[in-house]
């Protein structure tokens, strides 16, 4: 193999926060060899959350959503290879065979390969103003269309969609929210906190359509105009966005015969059924030994956690401390945070009340351990939940209700 | 530009100039400064870019807001001179400006 020299190192296929983010803390753990970053999209590493949020209201700019300056790349001595994309996986000789045509050789690999968005097979699919929001370049398609009075239909309520829905208004859109479950935030969120949230929502103006099936997307001239719904009502609009979740991008894995199953099967080092090769990120089904449970986390937190076990364990240092899933949501002047997943919880415990002002709900599994947290404009309630949650701590629900019990006293 | 010292908690510094504008934590990050990860990009949610600054320098760096104190209550080593480095903005003032690490940011 001519281009198995000296020159093999690690290459990293990815260039979102995860393949970023191993690239760094490769460097920080001491690897001095070869070290390459591949990208499909033509930007250095950048963050993700700001594209629905900040980027998307203008208040964001090129150099504060990029993970680092590009001067980070040439002084960190990593080799990019942005806009384009690896195409075949050759485990046998080591190889990646990228979309120019070109080829590189591998010591170990790193697939940060992160998920795309969720394709709904509807009838208008490819009209004009259907969008989705994953890349920046999606971002900005989204900002162009959304001026003020536009009228936006979001098919999905999870947090794309309502993240997006709230800077559509602060734009000076309108916005309609269709969502086939019965409550927004379903798939990640308790009942009552999706009904606070979507209370929310409506209360800023937005049509928070629940148990809605979708049909079709209509338009005329090659631009949508408007939702089909499945009970024959039509919502109309300018921009349809779809955010119906998130699909994890492991062809390439799978074609080389890596585990797989919803992602690439990982271990709680980040290794995949390849020695050689690592997986990280979006991408990913991952261990969480916690909760005993496989779980594919679509992340940034996630993202850096298994950066960080796969550099590790590359260059022989200590495993990060395992940490617990949290994900975080800013929507008008709501910052939703949660961390823990509630899997077995039995009892639910409110502390606070529902408002803007604040509140929190905790999940608890049967014998009073602290499983989940969910909080709204409650960072200490969040902070104490984590730590709980971090330490496996039984509280009785009692208390945690008690707005007078000192969280700190109780997350000690 | 103003000069950073960063001190990891095994007691390796980091001498970093940082533009004005940023923050502390932009400055670590950028220059791969280990021990700040934030994971939130700045955005006071996750308390993954904590300090401690020293005490001379505790003052020029601003007061803690309530969301970033709520947030600093809860770190598990946390100080009295304990601050988020996302929320500390980099400007001449500053410059000689020293933080050290916690053992751990979780």
């Amino acid at each position: 193999m001519n281009n198995e020299g000296p020159q093999a190192g690690i290459v990293i296929i990815g260039g979102g926060h995860a393949g970023g983010s191993a690239a760094a803390f490769l460097r920080q753990y001491g690897y001095k060899g070869a070290l390459t970053l591949v990208g499909t999209e033509p930007l250095l590493p950048y963050q993700r959350p700001p594209l629905s949020k900040a980027w998307l209201k203008g208040e964001a700019t090129a150099e504060s959503l990029a993970l680092r300056p590009a001067r980070f790349y040439t002084q960190q001595n990593v080799e990019t290879r942005l806009g384009v994309t690896a195409t075949a996986l050759d485990r046998a000789a080591h190889t990646v065979t990228l979309s120019d045509g070109t080829t590189l050789a591998y010591t170990k690999l790193i697939l940060a390969l992160g998920s795309r968005a969720r394709p709904l097979a509807l009838p208008g699919r490819d009209l004009g103003g259907v969008m989705e929001l994953r890349s920046a370049a999606d971002a900005d398609r989204l900002q162009a269309a959304l001026k003020p009075g536009a009228r936006l239909a979001v098919v999905g309520g999870g947090f794309i969609g309502l993240e997006v829905t709230a800077s559509a208004i602060a734009l000076g859109a309108s916005a309609t929210v269709i969502e086939r479950e019965a409550r927004v935030l379903a798939r990640v969120a308790c009942p009552p906190l999706s009904a606070f949230v979507q209370d929310y929502h409506r209360g800023k103006g937005v049509d928070v359509r629940l148990a809605t099936g979708v049909e079709a997307l209509e338009g005329a001239s090659g631009q949508v105009t408007g939702v089909r719904l499945a009970d024959g009502g039509l919502v109309p609009c300018d921009v349809a966005l779809i955010g119906v979740g998130a699909l994890s991008n492991d062809a390439l894995a799978q074609a080389a015969g890596l585990d797989c199953a919803n992602g690439i099967v990982v271990d709680i080092a980040a290794r995949t059924s390849d020695p050689d090769i690592y997986a990280v990120g979006d991408c990913t089904n991952r261990p969480l030994p916690m909760y005993g449970q496989m779980v594919r986390l679509e992340s940034v937190p996630n993202a850096i956690e298994q950066a960080k076990q796969a550099a590790a364990d590359i260059t022989g240092r200590a495993p990060p401390m395992p940490e617990i899933p949290w994900f975080w949501s800013d929507q008008f002047d709501l910052r939703l945070q949660m961390a823990g997943l509630p899997f077995g919880a039995t009892q639910t415990v409110l502390r606070g009340v529902p408002d803007v002002a604040g509140f929190a709900i905790f999940h608890l599994a049967p014998d009073d351990t602290v499983l989940a947290v969910e909080a709204i404009n409650a960072p200490a309630d969040f902070m104490a939940g984590r730590v709980l949650v971090t330490k496996q701590k039984q509280v009785a629900p009692g208390l945690l209700a008690d707005l007078s019990s000192d969280m700190k006293t109780l997350a000690a | 530009m103003p000069t950073i010292t960063y001190i990891e908690f095994n007691g390796t510094s980091h001498s970093i100039e940082v533009e004005n504008g940023l923050s502390v934590m932009e400055g670590a990050v950028n220059n791969n400064v280990p021990g700040i990860d934030a994971d939130c990009g700045g955005s006071c949610a996750c308390a993954t870019c904590h300090v401690f600054v020293d005490d001379a320098w505790l003052a020029k760096c601003g007061t803690p807001d309530t969301q970033e104190k709520s947030m600093l209550g809860f770190a598990a080593t946390a100080q009295e001179n304990s601050r988020l480095a996302c929320q500390i903005t980099v400007t001449d003032a500053l410059d000689g400006l020293v933080v050290r690490m916690p053992e751990a940011q979780h």
